[in-house]
């Protein structure tokens, strides 16, 4: 009878009914949430996924500063229809170093985790300047304030910050943050520029047709062509996908 | 009006409690609940017409969306929750609020101000990139004093009180305050680009990344859900329903278990936001059994609210008022019958990602949250200002009617488009090959959004309807009206 | 010790049924149902009061 004469204390004492109730809120959060960090198989082991160069980091600030994670998720699911709409399914190791996670919950657009390569650097400057003049019946709102010239003066500290929180930047590349980010948005630089060699298969372009500034729209075209890119599933054995 | 005034000083010096903070908190409520609902609307309009947009970057949807969900969700039902909290401890407990008349103030005029800076910086593009928890670093941490001194007045009240027991409603709030407080800390560990040297001092990165980052979202995410927009909320249930009908709850013993059983089941059911993710398949399955079992302690608190009014159902005929409350109940059931269904993976392999997750979420809020809020504000109104009645019944079963419409066409229309969104993604033609271009679904879905925006059209219009008769209910007016269904009986 | 400790934690999904039962037994104990019962009136105590 102790432990009922002990109820009777728990719902007369603020204090106890806070722990019991704190106690009862807690446990799933633990279970949940702590294994992730600590069980292995939680992230495949496939090669390719990189930390994102400064310019796709700043196209990926841009990316959830305007909401797009509000209606374009960035996950496939293992569904035979989504595959074929938009390649191999997503993996976790593919977004370990994302930092907020941008998967999405609704697909007002469609999924955008493989849309790298698929479409020309053009093609996508004109679309988010005025999504109808590519997409007539797009219902997705113009960004024509991208074009303006990208601000990145403080690239390092950004990745500082990432290094803090895992993601394995090296001294050379935050030593080289801003000077890599320029790099990556001018044609000249060619495919054996620095910023490559730091950052394996990154893309130098001046995506947004205008060679006279680093735009937020050179950015926000950086990030969405290397979505997906970064692992070659055509060298991936299925045995390393299986969790 | 300088009589009514008079009347209502000599009483209001009369009242042991403080109630002038809970008026405050119920203006704002309302008034945020009336902005939040326009936002919501208009990007409604922006899904069906785009050019709405206006092409200008604080006008766009991506940035709108996070003012609309956090003004409805935080500002209206915020404060609802916070003055209602602060009526019912006062009462429940015969006790005036700890901390007296500065601390309670202090809660209300800092969340007001962290309401306008919050909106503020997500029209400027700061926000975590978070769904429901897109406030940044630092406005996190200005909400986490508020937070610690909301809960400083409330269990300090609950400590003075004259009443022996806790009532059961004071249960479920302390459950609401304590818990956000835990998955608001949890969920926003962050580090701001300031301390590495950087100039955007707004912005910071998630602590965590990709899997981890997203089940500690949802695991957020949901129990904003149960326990913000659940348990807060039963909480108004179990105070006010017994009170308008004048009778106690059904079963107070039920209530007990449809406690304990509900706060613990629900903080397991995050990961069926992530179903056929990366999210490893343990951590998925974990979360679609307690889904699944959630569905239980939510009808039993059902259950337990309609029931209150047995013998005394005349009084949804009679009294419109209890019907938002019964409504909001009603709802509340069917949104938790839905919302396990939806967590069963099959079911969410054709739901997520589409209408039909956007409808369930608005049967949830604006069927339960927004109709309990209602029918609890047309109680409160009067009593907290000293009014015999609100100013008109019949307009509240105008605002009654109005609103219900407007949410059926809502969720109707989410339904359909839902559903027929996730079969023509996976349709094939005769050939083998995918049938429908992404481009030729959202065509599909024009219609619906149109029929869903006038939904909430309607549900605006109710919530004027309201701050009209709410208004005159504060003057002191009271309309020469024949009382509901005696009217009826005359006439027959 | 450690093989006992495992086998009992392996049977989570009993504690928690067992824990839910004894609240379940606790809330509608016939000795406790005059007491509960009572306590559903709080609302009302206040009524005298009230304007």
């Amino acid at each position: 009878m102790s432990i009922f004469k002990s109820h009777q204390k728990l719902e007369t004492n603020v204090f106890l009914l806070a722990v019991g109730i704190l106690l009862t809120v807690i446990t799933g959060g633990l279970v949940e949430i702590v294994p992730l960090f600590t069980i292995e198989s939680t992230i495949e082991k496939v090669e390719g996924v990189r930390p994102y160069t400064p310019l796709e980091l700043a196209g990926r600030n841009i990316y959830i500063a305007e909401g797009c994670y509000l209606c374009h998720s960035q996950m496939v699911r293992p569904f035979k229809d989504e595959v074929e709409r938009y390649g191999h399914y997503s993996l976790a190791a593919e977004s370990k170093y994302d930092h907020p996670f941008q998967w999405g919950s609704k697909r007002t657009g469609p999924d955008l985790a493989r849309v790298g390569g698929k479409y020309t650097d053009d093609w996508h400057t004109r679309h988010l300047v005025n999504p109808r003049d590519v997409v007539p019946e797009s219902v997705m709102p113009g960004y024509p304030h991208l074009l303006r010239p990208l601000t990145f003066t403080d690239a390092e500290a950004h990745l500082k910050t990432l290094r803090a929180a895992g993601v394995p930047y090296t001294d050379e590349q935050i030593k080289n943050a801003k000077a890599d980010l320029q790099q990556q948005a001018d044609p000249t630089a060619g495919s054996d520029a620095a910023v490559v060699g730091r950052y394996p298969k990154a893309k130098v372009a001046d995506f947004d047709g205008n060679p006279k500034v680093v735009s937020e729209m050179d950015a926000v075209v950086a990030y969405l062509q290397v979505l997906g890119t970064m692992v070659d599933f055509t060298t991936v054995k299925p045995e390393s996908l299986r969790r | 009006m300088t009589a009514a005034t008079a009347a209502f000083g000599a009483k209001g010096d009369a009242s042991p409690y403080l109630d002038d903070v809970v008026k405050k908190f119920v203006l704002a409520s309302i008034f945020w609940g009336v902005i939040g609902f326009i936002a919501g609307d208009y990007i409604a309009w922006q899904l069906a017409f785009p050019a709405l947009n206006l092409d200008l970057e604080w006008t766009t949807f991506g940035r709108l969306r996070p003012i609309h969900t956090n003004a409805v969700i935080f500002a209206f039902g915020g404060n609802a929750l916070i003055g209602t909290s602060f009526y019912v401890v006062q009462r429940t407990c015969r006790a005036d609020l700890f901390g007296g008349r500065g601390l309670s103030n202090f809660v209300f005029w800092g969340f007001q101000a962290l309401i306008v800076m919050a909106a503020t910086s997500y029209l400027l593009g700061g926000s975590q990139g978070r769904e429901y928890a897109e406030l940044e670093w630092w406005l996190d941490l200005i909400l986490t004093v508020i937070w610690v001194a909301y809960l400083i007045v409330f269990a300090g009240t609950l400590m003075k009180r004259k009443e022996p027991h806790i009532y059961v409603a004071n249960w479920f709030y302390m459950s609401f305050i304590l818990t956000i407080a835990m998955l608001h800390l949890g969920n926003n560990l962050a580090l701001p680009v300031a301390l590495f040297g950087g100039e955007s001092w707004w912005k910071s990165y998630s602590l965590f990344g990709g899997v981890q980052d997203a089940m500690t979202q949802w695991w957020y995410g949901h129990n904003a859900v149960g326990f913000f927009l659940t348990a807060g909320f039963l909480a108004m249930m179990y105070y006010f329903v017994p009170k308008r009908a004048e009778r106690p709850v059904y079963s107070y013993r039920l209530s007990i278990v449809h406690f304990w059983a509900l706060i613990f089941l629900y903080i397991w059911a995050g990961p069926h936001h992530l179903h056929y993710t990366a999210l490893p398949d343990w951590a998925q399955t974990l979360g679609m059994t307690f889904s699944i079992m959630l569905w239980m302690p939510s009808w039993g608190g059902m259950i337990n609210g309609l029931m209150t009014l047995s013998g005394a159902w005349d009084k949804l005929r009679t009294d419109p008022v209890m019907r938002f409350l019964v409504t909001s109940v009603a709802f509340y059931g069917m949104s938790t019958f839905e919302g396990p269904m939806m967590s069963i993976k099959a079911v969410n392999s054709l739901s997520h990602y589409t209408d039909w997750t956007v409808g369930h979420v608005h049967s949830g809020a604006l069927g339960w949250v927004a109709f309990v809020t209602f029918g609890s504000l047309y109680y409160l109104v009067p009593k907290l200002w000293g009014r015999k009645e609100v100013y008109s019944l019949k307009l509240v079963g105008t605002h009654f009617w109005v609103a219900t419409i407007g949410v059926v066409l809502y969720i109707t229309a989410m339904w359909i488009s839902g559903i027929m969104q996730g079969l023509m993604w996976r349709a094939y033609d005769s050939m083998g090959f995918l049938q429908y271009s992404f481009i030729e679904t959202v065509e599909a879905m024009h219609p619906y959004y149109v029929i869903r925006a006038v939904g909430g059209l309607l549900f605006i219009l109710g919530s004027l309807v309201m701050v009209y008769n709410l208004y005159r209910t504060i003057k002191g007016d009271i309309r020469e009206e024949v009382a509901m269904g005696s009217a009826q009986t005359a006439r027959g | 010790m450690e093989q006992i400790v495992e086998f009992l934690r392996s049977l989570w999904g009993l504690w928690l049924m067992v824990l839910f039962l004894g609240i379940v037994f606790w809330a509608y104990r016939p000795k406790n149902k005059d007491r509960f019962e009572s306590y559903a009136d709080i609302p009302f105590r206040d009524d005298e009061k009230e304007r």
